[in-house]
């Protein structure tokens, strides 16, 4: 930074560069930094501001790739990868999960209420989800819901629906806390539904065979977001370029759950103009991760992915390098989002019922006036829209119809509507929704993700 | 069972069926009639004589605006795609076509709604055939449809009927017109009762046509009813006045046809999404599913929210008819549908003006007349805030005394 640019005062702290600093603002500046120095010393705040450990909830500390396990390869390298084939379409409009959906969804809401909510709230403050929960969700087989079942996994048929549900149930408990659990699923679904029969020997057994080694499920991430300003996700800058014997990625990747201790990315790069996908483990040289945390989703652990030339071989494409593949993860991740955000905004709406029903303001409850009332009916109103809105794309991936359009939809009202809810969460709180006693400004934060964030979960 | 919110395979053949009808026949004398409010659109008569031979056969499933009846058949567990979701699918595809023509549909009244949902089965063969309209309003209010001063005394084996009636949809057209009087007005909702009364009863006065800003192909009738004499046979459902059940039996119908209502906005919204695309893409305009509506075009923004409040719209229309059709009580998922597509219509109708600037305000297109006709949608059959009022009661569990 150029000392005329210091003096100006702009381009930094969020102020445009445009702004000047005049006299008065000149003094002002001088006397905060006094003021700083002096808190420091005060509070002793100095000491643990440069403490040196990385943290997700720091940006700008950096670390190498967790150097993490040893992937050995297996599986032939040409050959086709197993294949779930799609649901049968039955032709009548029917709101009824599967007796398995619903099974499975009862298991998960307790795991939502009875371990992700009571953890929330200190897992949003570390930007870290703690051991037993991850645990937990490695014993109801969260991580290979979308596996196959010829490949160790629970999938019979196409499981977009049941993953889904499976979201939405989660996220009702905590989104960020859910996004730590779905992001390894994410990576084993893409597996199975793109992997080559080698990708899938290589990687899968870690996924599967977890509980029985007693190993931990590898963390692992499917990594798209960038740091860019009107971010298009179908036009990542990170670049792929072929050589002899594979490629070589460049570039960053923003908002990447898990990151400090990933062990397996899947990683979108651009590759000859095509957006396409790679994996990349952990311990390949030139991985950078910083703390990257948001405003919300903090559970989730995300971390910034700096990629400086780093080399993968041939057989880490992921599906095809047309772009289909690439765009189609792009869709099944969006869904994925949307069901996070029915979770969350109806965990809003159960918060505020009752919550209004008891507080009181002129004598009578808040929910015997219109204005509040009405607020709660338009959360339920546009809650059922944005669930349906989401099943139908969801059921549309799950039988294999195309869902470009219901998943844009879903995706649209979903991140209009979650957002409102939020909004409208808080202010039925009043002061007391702005305090962290209450878990409505957790979720309002969490609901800004949806419409923001690409691939990390996948359904 | 599994979720699918595709449209029902088996009703697909009506739905496409319903859209060319409404294509070839509504939409050529669409504007004619937006013109000549009043005039009677005769073309309808084929029409309905075809709807009759379609409901005759059995084929359509109850297309247009019939009621709803749930069969006794409970032990049935199948998941059923019956008559309601055939009614709804087939009234949006008509109100794409026209909504004031598609509650001009002779013998496809709102009353006819009313009497195939709560007539028994002696009335519902007598009473076979009538176009029957819908009496409800009277000049002192509106939404508040306890305050029925409208009066039914008996009087032997007849109730004779006092009072004024507004905004009666097809008030004039109509063969009969289902009335809701009071037995007793100091007993409040319980003793609203509703009463078929044939046109040409002597007492019975259309007064006069209202003039409106939409739905002009639609007759809405005062009429006056003075010492207007019906048999006690012709009051709908029970003549107790059960305190206990308060207003329940008059209040069902409205469950049956708020769905209906909903339809017909989606139907009506989904016209101006159907045109704006097409004017949208003709000007150069790109609506991507894929890439974030952020780096679009902001018309293809607005387009994109448009589309996905209309799909929200829809869907939540054809869970409140699934529901009726599979016996589950759907009064919440009902008001649901009517508040989120009442609102929905008018933006996306009004959204579809302002993107077509001139060319959607002027009567070069149809856009500005179903920005019109999309209005009434968000009032009759329950305004958008009485379906708040219901939904906030419902997810709240408060009463009408605790939530006013």
């Amino acid at each position: 930074m150029s000392l005329l640019q210091i003096l100006k005062g702009g381009g930094r702290h969020g102020v445009p560069s445009t702004e000047n600093r005049d006299p008065i603002g000149y003094a002002v500046a001088g006397l905060n930094r006094l003021a700083q120095s002096e808190l420091l010393d005060r509070w002793g705040i100095r000491r643990q501001t440069e403490r040196g450990v990385f943290t997700a909830t720091r940006s700008g500390f950096k670390v190498a790739a967790n150097a993490g396990r040893t992937f050995n390869r297996a599986g032939s390298r040409g050959k086709s990868g197993v294949r779930v084939p799609s649901a049968t379409p039955k032709g009548v409009f029917d709101l009824t999960p599967t007796e398995d959906e619903q099974m499975l969804v009862d298991v998960v809401a307790e795991y939502a209420e009875e371990v992700l909510r009571p953890a929330a709230h200190d897992a949003d403050e570390a930007c870290a989800a703690p051991d037993a929960v991850l645990k937990a969700s490695v014993e109801i087989g969260l991580p290979i819901l979308g596996v196959p079942e010829a490949l160790g996994g629970i999938s019979e048929t196409r499981s977009a629906t049941a993953g889904t549900l499976v979201a939405e149930a989660l996220a009702k408990g905590d989104m960020g806390l859910a996004v730590s659990v779905l992001a390894p699923g994410a990576v084993a679904t893409a597996l199975g539904l793109w992997g080559t029969d080698q990708q899938q020997q290589t990687y899968l057994p870690a996924f599967t065979g977890a509980e029985e080694s007693g190993q931990s499920v590898p963390a692992a991430t499917l990594a798209l977001n960038e740091p860019t300003v009107l971010f298009d996700v179908l036009a990542p800058a990170t670049t792929a370029t072929r050589t002899a014997d594979g490629f070589v990625l460049n570039g960053t990747k923003s908002l990447v759950a898990r990151g400090a201790d990933a062990e397996l990315f899947i990683v979108g790069a651009s590759l000859e103009g095509r957006p396409t996908l790679f994996l990349v483990e952990s311990s390949t040289a030139g991985l950078t991760l910083e703390g990257d945390p948001g405003m919300g989703v903090r559970a989730a652990g995300m971390t910034r992915l700096v990629l400086a030339d780093v080399a993968v071989p041939a057989e880490a494409v992921l599906g095809e390098t047309d772009g289909s593949t690439y765009t189609e993860c792009v869709r099944l991740a969006r869904l994925g989002w949307c069901a996070l955000a029915l979770g969350t905004a109806q965990a809003v709406l159960d918060y505020v019922t009752p919550y209004v029903k008891t507080r009181e303001a002129f004598g009578e409850p808040i929910a015997h006036r219109q204005a509040v009332a009405f607020a709660v009916a338009n959360m339920a109103i546009e809650l059922q829209a944005m669930r349906l809105v989401t099943y139908k794309a969801a059921s549309r991936v799950a039988q294999g119809i195309d869902a470009t359009r219901e998943i844009a939809l879903a995706r649209k009202l979903c991140a209009d509507k979650a957002m409102q809810i939020g909004l409208d969460g808080v202010q039925l709180l009043g002061g007391h929704g702005f305090t962290k006693e209450h878990p409505v400004e957790r979720w309002y934060r969490d609901l800004r993700a949806i419409g923001i964030m690409e691939g990390t979960v996948l359904v | 069972m599994a979720i699918n919110l595709e449209d029902p395979k088996k009703l697909v053949p009506l739905r496409d069926q319903v859209h060319q009808v409404a294509m070839n026949m509504l939409r050529p004398i669409s504007r004619k009639y937006d013109k000549a409010e009043h005039a009677y659109p005769k073309e309808l008569d084929m029409l309905a004589a075809m709807a009759d031979g379609l409901n005759e056969s059995g084929t359509s499933e109850g297309a247009g605006a019939t009621g709803v009846r749930r069969g006794a058949d409970a032990g049935d567990k199948t998941v059923k795609n019956g008559s309601n979701m055939a009614s709804v699918m087939s009234v949006a595809e008509m109100c794409w076509g026209d909504t004031g023509l598609t509650l001009s549909m002779p013998r496809q009244g709102l009353g006819n709604s009313a009497i195939a949902s709560v007539a028994n089965d002696e009335q519902l063969e007598r009473f076979k055939g009538t176009w029957a309209s819908m009496a409800i309003t009277e000049p002192s209010f509106g939404s508040d449809s306890a305050q029925v001063s409208t009066t039914a005394t008996k009087d032997g084996d007849d109730y004779v009927l006092n009072g004024e009636k507004i905004f009666v949809t097809s008030g004039d057209r109509s063969d009969s017109v289902v009335v809701w009087a009071t037995l007793d007005k100091s007993l409040g909702r319980a003793a609203i009762k509703s009463f078929v009364v044939p046109k040409g009863t002597p007492g019975l006065k259309v007064e006069r046509l209202e003039h409106k800003l939409g739905i002009k192909a639609s007759d809405t009738a005062t009429i006056t009813f003075t010492d207007c004499r019906v048999p006690a046979a012709n009051l709908l459902g029970s003549p107790e006045i059960n305190t206990k059940e308060g207003f329940a039996g008059a209040m069902a119908t409205f469950d049956n046809t708020r769905p209906l209502v909903a339809a017909m906005a989606v139907g009506c919204a989904r016209a101006s999404l159907d045109l704006t695309r097409e004017l949208l893409t003709k000007a150069g305009v790109v609506i991507d599913y894929d890439r974030p509506a952020t780096v679009q075009s902001a018309a293809a923004a607005k387009f994109l929210q448009m589309e996905a409040d209309w799909e929200g719209a829809y869907l939540l229309t054809l869970q409140a008819a699934w529901m009726a059709d599979n016996r589950q009580p759907n009064s919440l998922e009902a008001s649901m549908a009517k508040a989120k597509a009442g609102r929905v219509g008018s933006d996306i109708t009004l959204s579809c003006v302002e993107l077509a600037a001139s060319v959607g305000y002027t009567e070069t297109e149809l856009l500005e007349k179903w920005s019109r006709d999309s209005k009434i949608l968000d009032i009759f059959e329950g305004t958008q805030q009485i379906q708040q009022l219901i939904v906030a009661r419902r997810v709240l569990g408060l009463t009408s005394t605790e939530l006013k």
